[in-house]
């Protein structure tokens, strides 16, 4: 194995694996990326649309809760049973989306793929705004993220945009132009929390020079993009802000229409402004906090020069030198910390599958949370942190040294020696010192413990 | 249990001394070089001071809010503001003048409205983006003050709190995390770490609380307050089955565990409280987010005993919300806002602040409650007045550029 394949798997995928051959250089991640999603195949996640229960199942029960009020304790009672179940089968599929994700990086051969799957979650962040959409976070990234981010990402965009989960998350749904009819023959109006953030965190960046006014341009430019559970996404020019709007100097027609709002993202997806905040954010994602300028500067050259072709700024990165030097200075993330981990262990994905929703938490999502990064929900639309000291803090680090002492004993039968597992997780280069730990632990668990918890593991 | 028993054995191995750990790094564990103590609780979300605390003696204010300012009735402090129904728990404060509010306050940041720059701009302490300036401006305080332990100042909770990093050493921990190591396997960990010093410093500081909290968790038990709180206000509904372990909600821990460590030789301790962005349906974001403050700030005064006498706190948030009411019985992001201030070592029972009025042309940008003076002149003055740092250290150093004015006088 060399150390370009040992890098393509840990800085661009999820990580080694004893089984899994590592892709043996940029091409090859490539390649494998521009070919079908057999991860997705092999461990499906239900989309937005086909996730059951969905949002209309949900809100008949809660009404038929709501009319059984007032006719009784038993009948209400009874009304309650079925919420109840489907409560259940909520967070059951909740923790079925997490171990097909913890999966498809564990045992998967795309991971450079699966690495993007989670950046661009986390780069258009939505979270569940109450119980009833607590199990549709990942399905929305399986139909609005996965499908679309080897494309362009003006189309990413679009798929984001008019997707219900974000929608809801940032309030477009309740925004309407104050002098479209609704408007008129309502107090209800304006909202401006997905313009801005569309702005300030998912295209330009905050400091593009927009104002205050653009902001509210745009904010009225969506007026009409709306969603129901019953009839999904949907444009609604009733709730359209009538008249032409300028945003950054462009004016777009007065009419109020999806192609007027489609118009506008197209704009954004393409600014300059928007390459370089997009190349920088890989690049520091990937690469180093403060990656080489060189390297963010091939990333937008290719951004414009094929109006913001994702693969083009991918394969832009990848083929820098700047993005294959060493000393590793990333430090993983929870997430990807715990899917190498249970990669490097070749825990096997029916053992994971199978985990019902209790074990799911105390191995998973209790241990990601204090690690930092509770599982589908960060603290705002901005996402996750990236740079490596958020991750190095005291409690952080308490929690990976408790999950990687106790948590491997418990999803394999015989932990493997650690020695052996040094050469495993980390490549044919090891460090003396993690060399030494492996052989000197006093047992088997806290050998591999001490390997999975060496800055070599860690770093990316 | 394992854990606690292991931890216990490394404590003794070691004498009971975390500096004597083979691979810590050395620190003194001295007394700070101050008595009184502060807590910045960051209110993230950006509360809305006008809900929180009502001008209702403003002609402008209730036509500004038709269905925000008609819900239940607020309590009057004052014949002109009235507080939030919500904050009734800190009634008992108030009127002992350990609860006090400066009004129609905020940081420089204008204009964008955005959450995180807002939220950074407080925490760094700065007049706005682009300074260069990358830490907290209670790193700061702690870089000006010679003789500081990390265990000086703490970060509580999960969250990542911009406003204590920096070159000056602190400590982070969620009260929730315990740690599980032998010694042979705390060793071997020192050896993997010892030329990555970011990792070894992390892991030392792990080490060393993990020790300090195994080692003091019986007293801390004895000195923490139950679950109703020292005067039981407003917490027994919480309050759970006495057999079992109390569920103490999220909040309240952050503010127990702050009160154990302000106990000992820690002096700064920040955390955050954060929810408070109430684009919709505002009425039972706010009843959720200032019952919980209030539940917060009782749980610091009950946990802290004696100190309170010799405690501040202040609670900032990134900026006030519009003025008016929105198409969806919330608010949209604003500009001035309020400030919360609590502790026995400060001169509560008032709002301060200068009021600018709510009719249009008072407003900002004919939207927002206008600022009329710079909050970090007050978090300034109370640095001040607490730990006797010279002005002009806060004017150049911890809020490079700020006006400080006059003393609004809120430390006792």
């Amino acid at each position: 194995m060399s150390a370009t394949s040992t890098l393509a798997a840990t800085r661009f995928g999820t990580g080694l694996s004893p089984t899994v051959p590592p892709p043996s250089d940029a091409a090859a991640i490539l390649s494998r990326l521009a070919g079908p999603d057999t991860s997705a195949a092999k461990w499906p996640i239900p989309t937005y649309s086909a996730a059951h229960p969905n949002l209309v199942e949900m809100n008949t029960l809660l009404r038929a809760v709501h009319a059984a009020r007032g006719q009784g304790h038993a009948a209400e009672a009874a009304a309650r049973l079925p919420l109840r179940d489907a409560y259940v089968k909520a967070r059951a599929l909740r923790a079925a989306t997490l171990q097909a994700t913890l999966v498809r990086g564990a045992a998967g051969d795309d991971g450079f793929r699966e690495r993007l799957t989670w950046f661009w979650a986390d780069h258009f962040t939505t979270r569940a705004k109450n119980g009833k959409l607590q199990h549709l976070v990942t399905p929305y990234v399986e139909e609005t993220i996965r499908p679309n981010m080897a494309g362009s990402f003006a189309s990413l965009l679009r798929a984001v945009v008019t997707a219900p989960m974000m929608l809801m998350y940032l309030d477009q749904v309740s925004s309407i132009g104050p002098d479209s009819p609704v408007g008129r023959r309502s107090d209800k109006g304006l909202n401006e929390n997905l313009a801005r953030e569309l702005m300030e965190l998912h295209t330009l960046g905050v400091d593009a020079g927009y104002t205050q006014d653009d902001v509210r341009e745009m904010a009225q430019l969506l007026t009409g993009l709306s969603y129901t559970a019953e009839r999904g996404f949907f444009y609604a020019p009733a709730r359209a802000e009538p008249g032409a709007e300028t945003v950054m100097g462009v004016t777009y027609g007065a009419a109020s229409n999806l192609a007027t709002v489609y118009k506008a993202i197209d704009d954004l997806a393409v600014h300059p402004a928007t390459a370089h905040h997009i190349s920088t954010k890989l690049a520091r994602h990937f690469v180093a906090d403060d990656p080489d300028p060189a390297l963010v500067a091939a990333m937008v050259a290719a951004f414009i020069a094929s109006d913001g072709d994702l693969p083009s700024v991918y394969a832009a990165m990848l083929d820098h030198p700047a993005s294959w030097v060493m000393p590793a200075q990333k430090v993983k993330r929870p997430l990807h910390f715990v899917v190498s981990a249970l990669r490097a262990l070749e825990v096997a994905p029916e053992r994971l599958l199978a985990l019902d929703y209790r074990l799911t938490q105390r191995l998973v999502v209790v241990p990601m949370g204090i690690m930092g990064q509770a599982w589908e929900q960060p603290t705002g639309p901005n996402g996750w942190p990236d740079e490596a000291a958020a991750w190095l803090t005291a409690q952080g680090i308490a929690a990976r040294i408790n999950w990687s002492m106790q948590v491997p004993a418990q999803l394999r039968d015989v932990l493997p020696d650690p020695r052996d597992f040094a050469t495993v997780a980390l490549g044919p280069d090891i460090p003396d010192t993690v060399r030494f730990a492996a052989a000197a632990a006093e047992t088997r668990a806290d050998g591999v413990a001490l390997v999975l918890l060496s800055p070599a593991f860690q770093r990316s | 249990m394992l854990t606690r028993r292991r931890l216990l054995l490394t404590g003794a191995a070691l004498g009971c001394s975390a500096a004597a750990s083979p691979w810590l790094t050395p620190i003194v564990l001295a007394d700070a070089p101050w008595q009184s103590r502060l807590v910045v609780i960051v209110l993230r979300g950006a509360m809305d001071g006008l809900d929180a605390v009502q001008p209702v003696g403003d002609p402008a204010f209730a036509g500004l809010r038709p269905t925000l300012a008609a819900g239940d009735a607020a309590l009057p402090l004052d014949g002109f503001y009235a507080m939030h129904p919500a904050l009734a728990p800190l009634m008992p404060l108030w009127r002992k003048g350990e609860l006090g509010f400066v009004h129609a306050v905020s940081t420089p940041y204008r204009d964008k409205r955005s959450h995180f720059d807002g939220q950074d701009i407080l925490e760094a302490g700065v007049a706005g983006l682009g300074t260069g300036v990358r830490d907290g401006w209670l790193n700061r305080l702690l870089q000006t003050t010679p003789g500081m332990a990390a265990e000086t100042a703490y970060a509580v909770g999960v969250d990542e709190m911009l406003i204590l990093t920096g070159k000056a050493p602190y400590l982070h921990w969620a009260p929730q995390t315990r740690l599980d190591l032998s010694a042979q396997a705390q060793r071997l960990l020192g050896v993997l770490y010892q030329n990555d010093p970011p990792f070894r410093a992390a892991a030392d500081e792990a080490v060393r609380i993990a020790q300090d909290i195994a080692m003091s968790d019986g007293d801390t038990d004895a000195a923490m307050p139950g679950p109703d709180g020292a005067d039981g206000t407003g917490m027994s509904a919480m309050a759970p089955p006495p057999a079992r372990a109390p569920a103490v909600a999220d909040h309240v821990q952050l503010a127990q565990f702050a009160a154990a460590r302000l106990r000992g030789t820690t002096r700064i301790a920040s955390f955050s409280l954060s929810g408070w962005d109430s684009h919709v349906g505002q009425s039972g974001v706010m009843k959720r987010m200032l019952g919980k403050l209030a539940e917060t700030i009782l749980a610091l005064k009950a946990g802290l005993g004696d100190d309170w006498a010799r405690t501040g706190v202040i609670c900032l948030t990134e900026f006030g919300r519009t003025a008016y009411e929105n198409g969806t019985r919330g608010t949209d992001h604003g500009t001035g806002g309020v400030m919360v201030y609590a502790g026995g070592a400060l001169k509560g029972g008032q709002v301060a602040g200068s009021w600018p009025g709510l009719a249009e042309a008072q407003l900002y940008e004919s939207r927002d409650l206008m600022s009329t003076r710079d909050v970090r002149a007050h978090a300034g003055w109370i640095m001040r007045g607490l730990f006797g740092v010279e002005t002009g250290v806060i004017d150049r150093v911890i809020f490079p550029g700020v006006d400080l004015g006059t003393d609004p006088r809120l430390v006792l």
